[in-house]
């Protein structure tokens, strides 16, 4: 919201620069975005002009003006290229000597076959707006008048963002009561100085009538009726220019009226073309199945939760937040119904976020106007109407419903116990004072405190806690350190997050933290058929694209996307991973609203999140290109299949939980190089690994043979062993054996290996395989698996008969179950 | 010089006589057994360890040499212990020509290695030079994400004054998001949270806008007094552009207790800034408002580029006005512990929350936002394991 500092000084009078009442407004608690000089650049005297004579140049390509302009004291021929003025129009000079923004100096010069003797302005040429289809003509003014003073050039003017629970603040008036306190001035309240009777009615008119059929929708309501208002007559200058500085268009006097008031006071009025009325003005909920087109000639299905201002045609506004077309004033009206009410915020709002309209209006109905302004400032519009469009005044009807009495018990100590600072009880009133509460004292340290009517947002003692430490200055606040009680540390899962993430990054991976949307077009591409259930994850009622509306049920697709991003940018050796949550399943509809009065019971709350979908999180690896690159030591070595599924297993030995390999089948990974990671003690399995399908990498841009892994890290940080068990081990001498089974090539060597492991028992220390062989020396589709095993005693050395007994044992084993000779 | 001497001195009868006395119970000796320490023989054997020696053209061959003639199993150690055997008379004779032998060996064999040792530290080794400024890197260098380490990081720092790690979903109940946190329905401090909403509509599942919600799970699931911090991701409906995200990240802090009051606040908030930041980089507040603390502020570091200092010169971080926005704060509204059934009257608390995004701008002078979403491994590798 913009406001011009001279504004502010006349309810505030400080003799402070912008930039200390910007300082001063920002330690109260107002975001101030900025301060602009209006016009800034332009140094000299503008003056006012009066065009005497236009002579249409026509020998050039574009049209071309040689004017005579009376400035008063002097006559100057000047050359202009708009044309929007005509004779007799009032028009701003600037004068050789003048400097205009972008450090533009006027000059005599000749052009188009005359001495431009000066220049006319547009409203972008003085720096004063956007405007600059045509010259800025002015009404009410003489030449020779000093133009800088009309057009407010020099006027510095604040930007500030206002909070939702400082309403109050988005007027000049709030905001000078804010710099009034800070600067310990007197504030001159414009809603004391200026009565609700500021115009006497004249005799014999009658006031248009008015009811509030529904006091939930409206507190109070005021109408009231001028006659005989001359619609031609135009905006006064200074208006004009302070509503163009506050960044609103002059339209119209009634408009600019119902702006002004808006600006100055904080409360928003509409002024309804009378003869347009039928019946009186009510104010009641919509109707099912009516409708209303706004000013902005949008048609509108009400809704029965819908706030609306309506006569016996139906509705006419919708209330607080935008007019009807059908009663707008117009160039003809002479009678003027001016409503001003009070529309309770929630009622506002509603009316706002169902309809998306954000007006200068609901925004400060939804952030709650002062309840008792709405006479006051329907008086000031209505004096100003009559000032300057003429007409009489016919009096006001007005509608209240009782007010809430809003009085806070306040314990004077509070402030002290909450700032953590000693605040005496003096100082504590005097800044309640300040924000224009009143309080009465119940005894020596509790006061009962009305806050102002201006303020909605004050209901409880804590509200007038920061009222008053934010008075009193935050930067007195004293710096203690509270103890807290002796703490736990990490939890065993997030030390093991941590573990994880250093793990895989030691390994030479890059961890990535992906968008987590997703879309059909993805789970195309990963190839997952209709019914997989991976499609079927929460989706967006709002997402950002349309292409990827739904959470994501998997991490590669986002993964694989950065893995392209890096590919496209030169890098195509890639180990990348991510630990995220992944969203199954859908939002259960229609969760129960425990209200914030009381916590929610054990059950509730149990019954509450049983609508959210599950989230659990996931581990996901891409690996493409290399993963060594080639240097002296010899050629790259390329990422594969091998390296995704050991990904997993070292997070998996990390954790100290067992997981087995074995054949899977994913739609997203080579058929024939896919492993499934099942939990070696629940069978459980957790993800899948390998050799991302051609399809998949082709997809992303991918190098060939691109490898991935995903896995339910939750499901593994729930398996980890909470503390390791010590080891008893035997130091009696090792005994190596090598054997070599031919086995069928289908044979999954972690079959053959379990099976050794089991018949060698407790005696066999390690099996681990050293080499597979297929070719000439077995028979065809069949594959040599060579296993270096180790046996040791326990407390003796074993001897040549023990060792030739467990060799018997697991070539007999192999031979049994797996149908695996020995070579 | 010495098995020259030696051999003199020594007459054959007298070996003769030793010779008896050695080796073996005097009874049956065969005068072979201790022909080991007959002065030629001696003489030998230093010979035959001098010529090993000086043979001998590396510390390896050297060591292999040692033991032939000097180890345990060595000619002069077995006839060593043959002295034993001999008559205390001829014991002296014999034990002094053995001892000057071995120290003979000894001697030559010490030289000998220090020369062999020259020989290597100044030939060998150098001719073994490598250029070492050839590229090693076999295996390539991962990192991980700066902003999962900067949370790491700032949790660490609440971990150590005994706070511990609150946790949540990221697709969160409205309730917890919003109504609990004093956010009324329809209030504009609501709508202006930009929220994702989750199908159908009337769901009353959001993505969480903040790690606020977080707050509430703590005080519904914890025993008092609590101390939290909860680092996470949230979600709000704006376009990525070098300033915004809409998934980003921030840290939200929690305290309730007897007594906490906003000094209590403010020292925490003014220790995480020197910790981060360091001991110049103070904090200050300005008055400010979020639905679930009253009182609040907003928390704005002192500019680490001027310090505050630039009143005459424009700074680029902050723009002259020497501070920079970091998060906001506040005492917990008692409004917001009435919904999780703390009360307000015994317990106060107060709440902060940073973005971690930002965090790491100023931390790191990460210039544009979008290097932290697009995982862009250039841009991971710069932070390695920490940020």
């Amino acid at each position: 919201m913009k406001l011009p500092i001279s504004w502010i000084k006349e309810f505030a009078p400080v003799q402070a620069s912008a930039r200390e009442i910007a300082e001063a407004l920002i330690n109260a608690g107002l975001e101030v975005e900025g301060i602009e000089t209006l016009g800034a650049g332009v140094t000299g005297t503008l003056v006012i002009g009066r065009v005497l004579e236009i002579e249409e140049l026509t020998e050039f390509k574009k049209p071309i003006r040689w004017c005579q302009v009376d400035l008063g004291t002097q006559i100057r021929g000047i050359v202009c290229g708009a044309t929007n003025f005509a004779v007799g129009d009032f028009v701003v000079v600037a004068e050789p000597g003048v400097t205009l923004p972008g450090d533009f100096t006027i000059t005599s010069r000749e052009t188009y076959g005359h001495v431009s003797d000066g220049m006319i302005c547009s409203e972008r040429e003085m720096g004063l707006g956007q405007d600059h289809a045509g010259i800025m003509i002015l009404e009410g003014v003489t030449p020779g008048q000093n133009a800088n003073e009309l057009l407010g050039i020099g006027e510095e003017i604040l930007d500030i963002a206002v909070t939702p629970d400082r309403g109050y603040a988005l007027s000049i008036r709030g905001v000078a009561r804010e710099v009034a306190t800070a600067f310990e001035v007197e504030f001159r309240d414009p809603a004391i100085s200026w009565s609700p009777d500021l115009v006497a009615p004249s005799i014999g008119f009658e006031p248009h009538d008015c009811v509030i059929d529904d006091f939930s929708a409206c507190e109070l309501l005021t109408l009231r009726t001028i006659h005989g208002f001359n619609p031609d007559a135009p905006t006064p200058r200074y208006m004009v220019a302070r509503l163009q500085a506050c960044g609103i268009r002059s339209i119209s006097l009634a408009v600019d009226i119902t702006n002004y008031v808006m600006m100055e006071l904080g409360q928003p009025t509409h002024a309804f073309d009378l003869a347009k009325l039928n019946g009186p003005l009510r104010v009641r909920r919509a109707s099912p199945g009516e409708k209303l087109e706004t000013l902005d000639h949008v048609v509108r299905n009400l809704s029965p939760l819908d706030s609306v201002i309506a006569d016996s045609s139906g509705p006419i506004g919708l209330a607080g937040t935008m007019g009807g077309l059908t009663t707008e004033i117009d160039e003809f009206t002479t009678g003027i119904a001016l409503e001003a009410a009070f529309f309770p915020a929630s009622t506002v709002a509603g009316n706002s976020r169902r309809h998306k309209i954000s007006s200068e209006a609901s925004r400060r109905f939804e952030r709650g106007i002062d309840r008792e302004i709405a006479p006051i400032a329907s008086a000031r519009a209505c004096a100003l109407l009559i000032e300057h469009g003429g007409g009489s005044y016919a009096g006001m009807c007005a509608v209240e419903s009782p007010m809430s009495d809003n009085v806070i018990e306040f314990d004077l100590e509070l402030p002290t116990r909450t700032a953590g600072m000693v605040i005496d009880h003096e100082t504590v009133i005097d800044k309640l004072e300040a924000i224009g509460a009143n309080y009465a004292r119940t005894d020596s340290q509790f006061i009962a405190v009305t806050p102002p009517s201006w303020r909605p947002d004050l209901t409880q003692p804590a509200d007038l806690v920061e009222e008053v430490v934010r008075l009193v200055g935050y930067e007195k606040l004293p710096s203690t350190l509270p103890t807290a009680p002796a703490g736990r540390g990490l939890t065993q899962e997030q030390r093991l997050r941590r573990r994880i993430g250093n793990l895989l990054a030691g390994r030479g991976m890059h961890e990535i933290r992906a968008y987590p949307f997703i879309g059909a077009t993805d789970f195309d591409a990963m190839r997952f058929p209709a019914n997989d259930s991976r499609r079927k994850s929460p989706t967006l009622v709002n997402p950002l694209s349309e292409l990827a509306p739904q959470m994501r049920s998997t991490l590669l697709p986002g993964m694989l996307s950065i893995a392209m991003r890096n590919v496209g940018r030169g890098e195509n050796d890639l180990a990348l991973f991510e630990l995220g949550s992944v969203f199954l399943g859908e939002a259960a509809s229609g969760g129960f609203d425990p209200g914030v009065e009381t916590r929610p019971t054990e059950l509730i709350w149990k019954q509450m999140q049983s609508a959210l979908p599950t989230q659990p999180e996931h581990l996901g690896v891409v690996m493409s290109g290399a993963l060594e690159s080639a240097g002296v030591w010899g050629s790259p070595r390329i990422a594969t299949w091998r390296d995704s599924i050991d990904a997993v297993l070292v997070v998996a030995n990390e954790l100290g939980v067992n997981v087995e390999v074995r054949t899977g089948s994913d739609p997203s990974f080579h058929p024939g190089r896919c492993a499934e990671m099942v939990l070696a003690d629940t069978l459980k399995v957790v993800g899948f690994a390998g050799e991302l399908h051609p399809t998949v990498v082709e997809h992303w841009n991918l190098p060939k043979r691109s490898c991935a892994a995903e896995v339910d890290l939750s499901a593994l940080l729930k398996a980890a062993v909470t503390s390791a068990t010590a080891p008893v081990f035997s130091n009696s001498p090792v005994a190596k054996e090598d054997l070599a089974f031919v086995v069928d090539r289908a044979c999954p060597v972690a079959e053959v290996q379990a099976c050794i492991r089991a018949a060698g028992g407790e005696l066999l220390e390690s099996v681990r395989l050293f080499d597979v062989y297929e070719g000439d020396q077995i028979p065809p589709s069949h594959k040599s698996l060579a296993f270096a095993l180790r046996f040791r005693g326990e407390g003796q050395t074993l001897s040549p008969q023990e060792l030739q007994n467990l060799r018997t044992q697991i070539v007999t084993a192999v031979a049994e179950q797996v149908g695996g000779t020995l070579r | 010089m010495a098995p020259v001497m030696l051999r003199r001195v020594l007459t054959d009868s007298l070996l003769r006589f030793w010779r008896l006395r050695l080796s073996a119970p005097n009874k049956s000796f065969d005068p072979k057994q201790v022909s080991a320490l007959n002065a030629d023989s001696v003489d030998e054997m230093v010979a035959g360890a001098l010529l090993a020696f000086s043979a001998a053209v590396d510390l390896d061959s050297l060591k292999v040499a040692r033991l032939e003639h000097f180890g345990d199993r060595s000619p002069i150690a077995l006839a060593n212990r043959e002295i034993g055997a001999l008559p205390p008379a001829a014991k002296a004779e014999v034990g002094k020509r053995i001892g000057e032998a071995k120290a003979r060996i000894k001697d030559v064999l010490e030289l000998r290695e220090i020369e062999l040792t020259q020989i290597r530290d100044n030939e060998v080794l150098l001719s073994e030079k490598v250029d070492v400024s050839v590229p090693v890197d076999r295996v390539k260098r991962g990192a991980r994400h700066p902003l999962t380490t900067l949370m790491e990081r700032l949790s660490d720092v609440f971990i150590a004054m005994g706070y511990e790690i609150a946790e949540g979903p990221e697709l969160e109940l409205e309730w917890a998001n919003f109504d609990a946190l004093n956010f009324p329905k329809d209030h504009p401090a609501r709508l202006m949270q930009d929220t994702f909403f989750v199908e159908s509509p009337d769901s009353g599942v959001v993505l969480r806008t903040h790690t606020s919600p977080i707050q509430v799970r703590a005080m519904l699931e914890r025993d008092l007094p609590i101390y939290v911090v909860a680092p996470g991701r949230v979600f709000r409906t704006d376009e990525l552009d070098a300033t915004h995200t809409p998934v980003f990240h921030q840290i939200e802090g929690l305290a309730v207790d007897l007594g906490l009051t906003m000094a209590d606040l403010r020292g925490t908030l003014n220790h995480l800034a020197h910790v981060m930041f360091g001991p110049e980089i103070d904090i200050r507040w300005r008055p400010s408002f979020f639905p679930f603390t009253e009182p609040s502020a907003e928390v704005d570091l002192r500019c680490f580029v001027c310090l505050g200092n630039s009143n005459t010169t424009e700074c680029r971080a902050c723009g002259g006005e020497g501070w920079i926005e970091w998060g906001g704060c506040g005492m917990v509204n008692p409004k917001v512990l009435r919904a999780v059934g703390i009360d307000p009257e015994v317990y106060s608390g107060f709440a902060f929350g940073m973005g971690i995004e930002r965090t790491l701008m100023f931390r790191s002078g990460v210039a544009d936002m979008r290097d932290m979403v697009e995982g862009d491994i250039r841009f991971t590798a710069a932070f390695g394991m920490e940020a």
